[in-house]
């Protein structure tokens, strides 16, 4: 009998979505599909307010990474003032908004890492559900665990001397900061008493990729082979082929690491990138123009970020890169699982960061702002944690936005999510009759590798208990599952 | 002089008044259209008539002395909640609360213009009575209560109305922290308001020169009409419509020549985010803000 499965909602993302797999007869998987399925509308009430707010209304997206979208709305709001993008800003206020970011990186790969992925590694995909959570780690591995909450706590202090709170904050304003960082908050981060000082970060970011690739050499195969299949890659990268979380040129490359998107500038980001609107959806689905609707979707985020740059320009983050391309000999990875690796090396890249720009005495400098000549539409971009971020914004001659396009890192990986789903759920579900909690994580484990932010994807969604559903071909419920 | 032939020649006096006005009419309709709309609301033509609206009397001349220490002998005495106060003689409740440490929340009331009673939010007791403390003379031996939990929770209720009758999104305002409606949601721990929402349907009026009017968030103290005049005493800011439709709006030609400082000081006196000038946002970081360091009030306690 044909059956369709529900996961609602999918959990320890952020944000709320529910995915729905369709078993034929022989209980084999005939579609599966993540939805999102509930709408919150910033970019239609944004319009009509002052372009200088977009940056501090806009975050409200998101409580986890509001600082990318902070950031994101200040450098299209940087074009508009006419201060342009990137180095058109006084290195004050770069590097203060560059701290800003690296703080932000840091504290969402600590959070995901530790609160959200390392339950299912530690306890296993199938383990008791009871156990497999941030508590049970917390009593089983206390020392992981505390390492995971000073990181993470470490990184909010960061965005609270940069952006004036941990949450939310105003730091970066059109065409450029609104302040800059005091000595005395330098040194509490430089000299902090153990573990709050940036050395500390370095070793606990070392040590969370050193105990990845040490989980990764005893469970091979399940990290080489959960969710594999071909995919385009896209992300800034620096000018001359740098990682760069920031600021970049965009870049994408197919499956075998052909550059099909060669370094382009964003500001016209939308000559090489168009959104599909699917009716079972309030995600959209962007793509390749060049490759069209059906070929052109891409993959964002970490591992996408490691396959798109030449090489990472910090000394520790660039040795690990070196060990993790060997891996896949120089080729794209397209293991879904690596990402969390990918993500490990980018958060050990971003404690090295943090402490390259505390010790530039740049940050101390008190030209903050850039001003030029006004135009009506501006673009920011830059790599969110969770992958590339657009904003786009155009304002009329009284100031007030009146079109707003967010292209956000989690809508960016739409397409790859439901290939990961429909991947696990070919090869954990079909030929199945019964369906166990082991069953529905495993689903859930897929999407959580995107490390997704359904909430700011849609611009949010439901309740957070999850149910199952079986149903029948005609519609009627044949067994209810909750957890 | 008998108290007949003064009463008559008041009323001679009163009659020359009158028909010299009539008189008068059509030479200094504009004169005495100031002075109508001076009194009343400026209605449909408002934004236009701001300008004209004090050019006979500018209201910020009306300016009070800072208040120096009450010891003179002949001072006022009298008492608010239990302790005893003086007062020069003049003073309102108010300023002599202030001059005595005691604080009274206002909202409508600017130090330096002429208090006009209109929020009610100094409201206090005076023989039993509630009566504006900003525009209520002290008078020897009041007896006054201030800060009584009767009045506490109706100036409590009072801002919690003003948050719902408005569109107040305080996480997204520039005027965070420096917000006076914000500060006393603050003070009276204003975590969810007794009344319902709403949420009226208000525009911003982006189309000035220096400002914005955001609408959403006016709790029509009229402090901007009441205290930003250009240097020849000009209003720029007037009211128009009635009842719950009411808006400031500002002349036109006069706000676009307004200088730099008085856009800052039109946004600066706005007791919320309503008057903003233009490209200002967010420039004071989280920390310097107005009410950052201390909550609204505790410049005044002792």
């Amino acid at each position: 009998m044909a059956r369709k499965i529900t996961i609602e909602p999918v959990t320890r993302v952020e944000g709320h979505g529910k995915v729905t797999i369709h078993l034929d007869d022989n209980n084999n998987v005939s579609q599966s599909r993540l939805h999102i399925v509930e709408f919150r509308g910033f970019e239609r009430f944004v319009q009509g307010r002052p372009y200088w707010e977009a940056p501090v209304l806009v975050q409200r997206l998101c409580g986890i990474c509001p600082v990318s979208h902070h950031l994101a709305a200040a450098k299209a709001t940087d074009v508009i003032v006419g201060a342009g993008t990137g180095e058109g800003l006084t290195p004050t206020a770069e590097k203060m908004r560059r701290l800003m970011h690296y703080g932000q990186i840091f504290q969402s790969h600590t959070l995901h890492f530790f609160h959200l992925v390392s339950p299912d590694l530690l306890f296993g995909v199938d383990a008791d559900p009871a156990i497999r959570n941030v508590i049970g780690v917390a009593m089983k591995h206390k020392d992981l665990a505390v390492q995971g909450v000073m990181m993470r706590k470490f990184g909010q202090e960061i965005i609270r001397a940069t952006a004036g709170k941990k949450i939310h904050g105003t730091g970066a304003i059109p065409g450029g900061i609104n302040k800059n960082l005091s000595l005395k908050e330098r040194d509490e981060f430089l000299k902090g008493a153990d573990p709050l000082n940036i050395d500390k970060m370095i070793s606990w970011a070392q040590a969370a990729v050193d105990f990845f690739k040490d989980y990764h050499s005893k469970h091979k195969d399940m990290i080489d082979r959960f969710s594999v299949f071909p995919s385009n890659h896209l992300s800034l990268v620096r000018k001359d082929g740098a990682l760069d979380l920031y600021h970049g040129v965009l870049r994408a490359v197919d499956p075998n690491g052909t550059k099909i998107l060669n370094d382009v500038e964003y500001q016209e980001y939308y000559k090489y990138i168009g959104e599909e609107v699917r009716s079972w959806s309030y995600m959209k689905f962007p793509y390749l123009k060049s490759l069209g609707k059906k070929d052109g979707w891409y993959t964002v985020g970490p591992l996408a970020r490691l396959n798109t740059c030449d090489f990472i320009p910090t000394p520790l983050a660039q040795k690990e890169f070196e060990r993790y391309k060997a891996y896949t000999k120089g080729k794209p990875n397209n293991m879904s699982l690596h990402m969390h690796w990918a993500r490990l090396i980018e958060n050990l890249h971003a404690a090295e960061m943090i402490k390259k720009l505390l010790l530039d005495r740049d940050l101390q400098g008190t030209k903050l702002l850039t001003r030029g000549k006004k135009v009506h539409e501006g673009v920011g971009l830059l790599e969110a944690p969770r992958g590339t971020l657009f904003h786009h914004y155009k304002i009329n001659d009284q100031d007030q936005i009146i079109m707003a396009n967010l292209i956000v890192s989690t809508t960016n990986n739409n397409e790859p999510m439901n290939q990961a789903v429909s991947y696990v759920a070919r090869s954990v579900f079909s030929g199945k009759a019964e369906i166990t909690e082991g069953m529905m994580n495993s689903v859930e484990v897929a999407i959580r590798a995107y490390d997704p932010c359904l909430s700011c994807a849609t611009h949010a969604l439901g309740k957070m208990p999850l149910e199952i559903s079986l149903h029948d071909a005609h519609g009627d419920i044949i067994d209810v599952r909750q957890k | 002089m008998s108290k007949s032939t003064i009463r008559k020649k008041v009323k001679s006096a009163m009659k020359k008044k009158a028909k010299s006005a009539i008189k008068n009419k059509g030479k200094s309709a504009a004169k005495s259209s100031v002075k109508s709309a001076a009194r009343s609301r400026v209605k449909s033509s408002a934004a236009g008539r701001a300008g004209s609206a004090a050019k006979k009397k500018p209201r910020s001349a009306v300016k009070r002395k800072a208040a120096a220490p009450v010891k003179t002998k002949s001072a006022l005495r009298f008492e608010i909640d239990g302790k005893a106060c003086k007062a020069r003689a003049g003073q309102t409740i108010l300023d002599a609360a202030r001059d005595n440490g005691i604080y009274i929340p206002v909202l409508c009331f600017y130090k330096g213009m002429k208090p006009a009673g209109i929020c009610r939010m100094c409201t206090v007791k005076v023989g039993g009575r509630n009566m504006a403390a900003c525009t209520t003379p002290v008078a020897e031996g009041m007896i006054i209560e201030n800060a009584i939990p009767e009045l506490e929770d109706m100036r409590k209720a009072m801002v919690e109305m003003l948050f719902v009758e408005g569109n107040h999104m305080c996480p997204t305002c520039e005027k965070s922290g420096n917000c006076d409606l914000q500060a006393l949601g603050y003070r009276y721990q204003l975590l969810a308001p007794r009344f319902p929402y709403m949420f009226p349907q208000r525009n911003i009026d982006a189309t000035y020169s220096k400002i914005m009017i955001d609408n959403n968030r006016c709790v029509q103290c009229r402090r901007c009409v009441r205290g930003i005049t250009t240097k020849d005493g000009r209003n720029i800011f007037a009211m128009t419509k009635r009842s719950g439709k009411s808006t400031i709006v500002a002349d036109r030609e006069l706000e676009a020549k307004m200088p730099d400082d008085l856009a800052r000081k039109a946004m600066d006196q706005c007791p919320v985010g309503a008057i903003l000038k233009k490209e200002v946002g967010f420039a004071v970081p989280i920390g310097k803000r107005k009410y950052d360091a201390k909550p609204i009030g505790s410049e005044i306690h002792n």
